[in-house]
Order: structure tokens, then sequence, then C-alpha cells
């Protein structure tokens, strides 16, 4: 892998007001960001969390309120968007009706004006990528949700731009397909090399297509990383709460440090790393998933925890424990419970490292 | 008759007897006086209301009439001319309107538009024609282009709107985000999509322009006699069956007109 | 949206100069011209004179007796009822004949309704005069009526009916003119219907003409109020039906209004007559905004 990271998009300070006066509305406060050439980088978020328009500030689609934005080093926020070397996939797919598959395709290299023989050479190209090429003939509207989404693809990369912004493009697809074209798009963007900028609310697609995100909530940043960085040590609840399932649980901070351990309101006395910066008897939040309990039958009739609800899905077990009047969700593999059922009294091994202090 | 011979027909709760019944009076009300009107154009004798025979001579009558012709001629003029006026100016409109996003002046704009709907024809006749006399605009058939100029505009604009709120806002952004400028991505994409829209307006237009009475009437001067203008100074003058066939053939003519617009907008939107 | 680099007010401006100007020149400045003349003084031969006066509206409701002293004349006032009345008339008349049809046409598949509607769309698109004349042709002297009463004989050869020139006649003209615009908002508002809402007032027990009264009529009324007022503003400033059918004796504000710049020449009565009948339009139209507005208010509050 190349240790160089050449910055592919600067997004500097960027803050986007739609309206004016009172019923004026801040889509994005004070964005900072970079993204990496090559980088196959998701926006992760709600709806109406700023992601669709931060991509549209990128494309050109809007004004940009106050900030910055670079591309490979290159100011374009006074740029229009065709002069942006930048192409999106639009949700819906926005192929022109009246056009065949091919001039859809062949769109922006003939407004690029290359020469006759490049467009043809190109169109094909890129729709054999797709798998398209036996479709050039017909219309937008003769084709399925999966091919068009393949041809907007398709229409996008022909004219080799430098980013490649894709807004939501497969949530109008059923979930089989999705998974496949989940795949694809990884591949894709990986034999082409283009920096991939892909805008989801799907965390499980975010998780499995991206080399990095950025999950954004209200206008801001809550967190930037990995996939795994962003699973394991979530920066604060709502990211712990977007992403995967979670526990979070209310207690106080007995001891600081690396052998720190906390009260839990549930009951239970845990260890876990506490950051020096939390005082003896404050008030803290523990963030564990699911699938980093473990739990056990209990051997004595004084045990806090019951089981509240079991539910069976397929390869593993939920189940809701209740302690203290407080809900711990543990997710196991179905073998491990297999003689478990509601009501019986559990005794649950918390992990030591799979347990952290969480902000709000 | 035993309960079990008698076959009940099966109704659906929403299904009220007799309103089929109503519904085929309903469209007899509408259409028997065309139909009379059109029948009549074909009597042969010479009193329009009694019927003596079958005859085509009433309409060759017509071809010889001058003033018909000159009637006919002027109506075309003007329809030719206001129609396209009219097309132009709500294609312009509906593009600020449709999608120019929300601004101080959109509703008194959208207002402007619909104005000449609201106000009562015999009201924009009398107005228009005090306008004219007062500002010396005396020029016969331009008065009439002028006049029709103006209320054709929301006739074109329904169409044209329509038109351009069915089509995705995204496919100009597209062209952009292909590297297409603002008068290409219009050229390109919007015009040709909104063109079956803009045909519509202008069919509107040509047969509301066509089909005018009481603003023609009061604003035209001498010698710019529109046909409906003229069929009216001839039933003025009592019913006779060159009336028939005129206003026959002109009724077909506005019937073709609006079927064709039917028939281009299912294409469209199958 | 606002795409970097464009100058979205002046584009916009450029697009809507051509209609504002238009319509202002060409609509609104003559409604201005009007009022204004309405305020002056008729000059014999029409036209006017340029001094202030309030003749035109004083004639509506009075006129100068032999001893040039001012008396109420009725005559003008009858007018002007008699519009109110027939313009209601045929607004009730068309909804009779045009609710079952409308809600006949939206029960039918989409082929049916789509022919259906178009069927009732056609007329409104030909020459409302050539319309109307079909109706001397029906009711006139030796007209079809007749001619048909002769033959099955009612009566006898050369009696007439005398069916043109009376009210009926141009009541029975209104309401073939704008019947379509009675029969379309409601078909709008019926279509959009659901089915459902029917079949579970019935299963509550509900008789047809309750379902009628208590579940079509208060869902389609947005469409009925619509339809009443396409058909009355019209009727209320109609020319061509009381010109032909009422032979010019049974006057009503739209032929009133033509005959003062046409024969009698006196436009600023003419023009005061015509702001009359403006006014009585915007304050029809005022009261539907406030039902409707009220209407909305219902529907979201639920």
């Amino acid at each position: 892998m190349n240790d160089k990271k050449i910055n592919a998009i600067e997004i500097k300070n960027v803050t986007k007001v739609y309206g004016a006066g009172n019923s004026s509305v801040k889509a994005l406060k004070g964005v900072d960001l970079t993204i990496y050439d090559n980088e196959f980088f998701t926006l992760l978020g709600p709806s109406g969390c700023g992601k669709t328009t931060l991509l549209r500030l990128i494309a050109g689609f809007e004004d940009i309120t106050e900030g910055n934005i670079k591309l490979f080093n290159e100011e374009i926020i006074s740029l229009p968007p065709n002069k942006r070397p930048v192409n999106t996939v639009f949700q819906h797919y926005a192929l022109f009706p009246h056009l065949n598959i091919y001039e859809n395709v062949a769109f922006a290299l003939r407004r690029l004006n290359k020469n006759k023989d490049e467009i043809e050479r190109r169109t094909n190209e890129v729709l054999k990528l797709v798998q398209m090429e036996s479709f050039s003939k017909r219309k937008p509207n003769q084709l399925s949700g999966g091919q068009q989404q393949r041809v907007a693809l398709a229409r996008a990369l022909a004219p080799e731009p430098k980013v490649l912004l894709l807004d939501e493009p497969l949530s109008s697809l059923d979930l089989k397909l999705r998974q496949a074209m989940r795949v694809e798009l990884k591949n894709l963007q990986r034999d082409t090399g283009i920096t991939f900028v892909f805008v989801t609310h799907d965390q499980e697609e975010a998780l499995t297509m991206s080399d990095r995100i950025a999950v954004i909530s209200n206008g801001e940043i809550q967190q930037i990383g990995k996939p795994e960085d962003i699973y394991e040590n979530p920066n604060n609840q709502f990211v712990a709460n977007f992403i995967g399932e979670v526990n979070l649980l209310s207690g106080i901070c007995l001891k600081n440090g690396e052998n720190g351990s906390c009260k839990l309101d549930t009951g239970h006395e845990i260890y876990l790393v506490i950051p020096q910066s939390v005082e003896e008897g404050e008030a803290i939040t523990v963030f564990i998933r699911p699938e980093r309990i473990t739990i056990n039958k209990s051997l004595s009739e004084k045990s806090l925890t019951s089981i509240s609800g079991f539910t069976y899905v397929g390869n593993a077990a939920h189940v809701e424990l209740l302690s203290n009047n407080q809900i711990i969700n543990a997710t196991l593999p179905i073998d491990r419970v297999k003689d478990f059922k509601k009501g019986d009294l559990i005794e649950i091994e918390f992990p030591k490292d799979h347990a952290q202090v969480i902000n709000k | 008759m035993k309960l079990k011979d008698k076959k009940l027909k099966f109704r659906h709760v929403w299904n009220f007897p007799g309103f089929g019944g109503w519904t085929a009076i309903f469209f007899g009300f509408l259409y028997i006086p065309i139909l009379v009107l059109i029948s009549y154009s074909f009597n042969a004798g010479k009193f329009a209301m009694i019927w003596t025979g079958f005859s085509f001579r009433w309409y060759t009558k017509l071809f010889s009439n001058e003033n018909i012709l000159d009637a006919t001629f002027n109506s075309l003029i003007v329809a030719c001319t206001a129609a396209p006026i009219a097309t132009i100016i709500a294609t312009f409109s509906a593009l600020a309107l449709v999608r120019g996003g929300n601004f101080k002046t959109k509703e008194f704009s959208n207002g402007l538009i619909t104005l000449p709907l609201m106000v009562p024809e015999i009201v924009t006749a009398v107005a228009t024609l005090i306008f004219f006399a007062f500002l010396g605009i005396n020029f016969g058939l331009i008065n009439v282009i002028l006049a029709h100029s103006v209320f054709c505009i929301p006739f074109a604009y329904m169409p044209i709107k329509a038109a351009l709120e069915a089509m995705d806002p995204n496919l100009e952004l597209a062209a952009r985000d292909l590297y297409s400028n603002k008068s290409s991505a219009f050229r390109t994409i919007t015009l040709p999509l909104l063109t079956p829209g803009i045909i519509s307006g202008f069919m509107l237009a040509f047969v509301i322009s066509i089909d005018d009475f009481i603003i023609t009437l009061m604003v035209a001067g001498g010698g710019a006699t529109t046909l409906p203008v003229y069929i009216y100074s001839m039933v003025k003058m009592g019913v006779t069956p060159e009336v028939n066939a005129v206003s026959s053939l002109m009724l077909c003519f506005s019937i073709l007109v609006v079927t064709g617009y039917w028939f281009l907008n299912r294409k469209n939107n199958n | 949206m606002n795409i970097q680099g464009e100058n979205k007010t002046q584009n916009r401006v450029v697009a809507l100069l051509p209609l504002w100007v238009v319509i202002g020149i060409f609509m609104i400045g003559p409604l201005l011209v009007m009022a204004v003349v309405s305020l002056m003084k008729s000059n014999v031969y029409g036209g006017v004179h340029f001094e202030f006066s309030l003749d035109g509206y004083k004639q509506i409701l009075f006129d100068t007796n032999l001893f040039g002293e001012r008396e109420f004349n009725p005559a003008y006032v009858i007018i002007i009822g008699r519009s109110f009345v027939l313009a209601s008339l045929a607004t009730i008349i068309s909804f009779i004949i045009g609710f079952p049809a409308a809600y006949y046409i939206s029960r039918q598949s989409k082929k049916v309704k789509d022919i259906l509607i178009f069927l009732v769309t056609v007329p409104f698109w030909t020459n409302l005069l050539i319309r109307t004349f079909a109706w001397i042709i029906i009711l006139g002297k030796g007209g079809v009526i007749e001619s048909s009463f002769i033959f099955l004989g009612f009566i006898n050869e050369g009696d007439t009916l005398n069916l043109m020139y009376t009210n009926s006649a141009i009541l029975i003209g209104l309401v073939y003119s704008y019947l379509p615009l009675m029969v379309l908002p409601i078909y709008a508002s019926m279509e959009k219907m659901d089915m459902r809402l029917l079949e579970a007032a019935a299963d509550l027990y509900s008789s047809r003409i309750s379902l009628i009264r208590k579940v079509i009529l208060p869902l389609s009324m947005p469409g009925i109020i619509g339809g009443c007022i396409l058909v009355f503003v019209p009727c209320l400033g109609a020319f061509i039906a009381p010109d032909l059918l009422g032979g010019g004796k049974k006057l009503l504000l739209g032929s009133l209004i033509q005959f003062q710049f046409a024969s009698a020449r006196n436009w600023s009565f003419g023009a005061a007559v015509a702001m009359v009948l403006l006014l009585l339009v915007i304050l029809v139209l005022f009261f539907n905004a406030r039902i409707n507005k009220k209407h909305r208010d219902y529907e979201t509050q639920g």
C-alpha cells in the first residue's frame, strides 16, 4: 500500500445555511474532513443529518455559505458543476428518459468534445465494465432498477472523474440485489482506483464497504475512522447507538485508571479502564456490545439477574436480561444458550477489555 | 316467482343504481344539441329549423362566401400570432415559477397568470376596449391579436407547468454534472423533455383564440371580423342554414384539435 | 438549488419580465382605466369627458324623471337581481345534473374513466356561441321541440310554445354552457376517494342515502365548492346566453354592459356596472378562499 497519502478532497470549516432569518436551517455546521485518494469513503448518518448536502456541495449543486473545499489542492467552490472533475451517481439514477443507454453513457464525453472514436471506445468500455453492453439501444424506462443503476454508474465513470460521488445509490434496490451490488461497487472502486465518496444511512452497508467512515448527525461530524475503530471505540453515544447493537449502562465510578472499576445501576460491579479525568463518585455511562457479554446459569438463588426475554434469530439468540430494573442485552451463539429459558437466574460475565466509558 | 329463481345481481356497495342511467342522460344533454346542429347543417331546405332533406349545398355555398372566408382567414391570422406569443410567455413564466424556488414575488406572479381566468370575460373585453380607445390603438386585427395574446397565456401555461413539474429536477443537475453548461443542459435535456408540454400549451391557446367571441366582439374594429363574430352577426339577422354549416365546421375543428391534444398527452403518459 | 456561479435572481427576473409587462399593461392597465372611466362623465357620442362624476354609479339606482327630480329606478337593480338568481339557479341545477354523473364516472375503470372525462371536457373547448346557438334550433319557433310536438300531435301546426326569449331559455343556456366546469372539480375530488371508506360505512349499517350524505358529500365538498364557483362566476357575467336566448329583452349584467358600449354609448355607466360585477366576483372568490381555508384547517385538525 502506498504510504504517501494524497488528499483528494479537503473540506475545511464548511457551513451551509438554507433560507434566511427565522426560517433558516443550518444543514452543515463547520465541517472539517479530509478524504484521501483511492479511498472508499462513506458519509454515514440518519436522514436529514447533512450527508447529502455535503455531497451536493462537493458536486457543485449548492453554493457554500462558509468554508472551503479543495479538490487535489485546488479550490473548487467558485466552479460550477460542469467545471469540476467530479461525477455523481444519483439516488434515483436520473437517467435521461429521451436518450437511449448508449447516449446516456456517452453524454459527458460528447460535452467534453472528445473525438468520435474516443467516445465510441470509452462508452463501450465502460458499458462492458458494468455488464450492460447488450442494452445500448434501449431506453431507461425499459430497464429494471438494478440495470438502471449500473447504467447510472457507467455514465458517471465514462468521463474518468477523479472522484465519484454516490448518493445512496443502493437504497431503491431489494435486499439480495443490494448485497450483490455492494460487492460489485467495492470491487469497482478497487479496480479503477477512483476515490469513491459514498452516502448512506445503512450502517451495515457502511461497515462492509468502506475504507473509512464519517458519522454525521445534525450537520456535525461525530467521528471519522476505519469501520473497526468506529465499531469498537465509538466517540459518543450517538455513534455507539447508530452502529450495531449496543448497551449503554449508567453507573458510578468507584476507581479510575487502568484497573478502574465502577458500580452499574444494574447492581453489578465491573472492571474496566476509566480515564484519569473521571473522578471517583462521578456518574458515567458504560458502553458494551451485546456480543461481548457472556452468561452462565446461576448456582445461587440470590442472583441479581434473570432472563426477561429470549429471541431466536437463526444463528444466534438475543437475550434480554433484567437486573435491578435495568435491561442488559446480550447476543450469544445458539449453542451457548440451548438450555436457557425465560425466567432463569443468570450470572453475567462482563468483558474488561471491551467495556468503556463513553461521552454523551 | 320464487326467491331462488330470481337471479340476484351482485352490486358493490359503492355502485349506486340509476347513476349509470343518469350519466347517460347527462351525456345526452351535453351532446344532443351539438348533434342537432351538425345534422341540421345538412338540411336541404332554406329554413334552418325545418328539415326538408339531406344536402351538402350549404357547405359548398360556404366556400364561395367571401365574408366567411375573410373572417376565417382573420381568425387564423389572430390565432397563429397570439398562440405562439402566449406560449412563449407561458414557457418562460413556467420555467421561472416551477424551477425558480421560493421568492418574494412568486405568489403575485402566480396570481398574474391566473388573472385572465378570474376576471369575467365581459369585464376584460370592455376594459380592453376602453384602454385601446384611450391610447388611440386602432390597428384593426392587431388589437385583437394583442388582446388574445394576453388571455391565452393561462391556457398555454397549464400544460407546460404540468410537464415541468413532472420532470425530475435531477435530470438538469445530472447534465451539469456531466459537463454541460447551462444553455447546453437546457437545450439537450430540458427543452426536449418539455416540448410535448409546450405543444400541448400551444394547442390549447390556439383553440381558445379561435373560439373567442366576447373579447373579439368588443375589441375588433371594422374589417377585423373573426369567424365567431361573423357567425354572431349572422345569427342576429336570423338563423340560416349557412350559419349551421359554418358553425358545424368550427365545432368539428375544435373537437379535432382537442382530441389531438388528448392523444398526444396519452402517448406521453404511457 | 443554487448552482455556484449563477445569478438566480437575474435569470428569474428576465424570465418573468414578459409576463409582468404583458399582463401588467394589457390586463391591469385596462382594469385601472376602466375604473377611472367609471368615475367620469359620459360623452353622448361614446367615450368620456375628462371630468369627475359619479353619474355612472348613480344611474344604476336612480333616474331623473320629467320634473328633473331624482327618483329610484328599479330597472337595473332588477337586472342585477335577475343575474344573481339565474346564476344561482344555474349552479344548483348544474350540481343536480352533474353530481351523480361525476360520481358514476369516478367509479369506472381507468380506461373508461379517461375516455368519459375526455368526453366531458370536449364541449368546453368548443365555441360557446355556437353551442348556445344550437339551443335556438332546439327551442325556437319551428325548432326541434316544436316540430316534434307538432309531429306527435301535442300541439297544432302554426302554434308556438314560446320557449325562446324567456328566463327559462336563458337558464337552460347557462346550465349548458358551464356544466362541464361543475363536473370536473367534483370528479377530481371523488377520484381520490377510497372506496373502502364506503365499504366500511356500509359494514357499519349505513344505508345508501346515508352513504351519500355522510361520506361522499363531505369528502367531495372541496370539489363541489370549486365546481359551484366555476359555474356561478361566469354565469353572473354571462353575455351569450341572455343575448341569444333572451333576445336582448331579458337583460343580465353581461348583456347590459355590452349594450352600453355597442348601441347605448354610455361608457361611464357601462364601466360602473362592470365595476359592480367585478366587485361581486371578488366577493364570491373571497368567500371561497375563506371556506377553503376553513376546510383545510378542518382536515389538519383531523
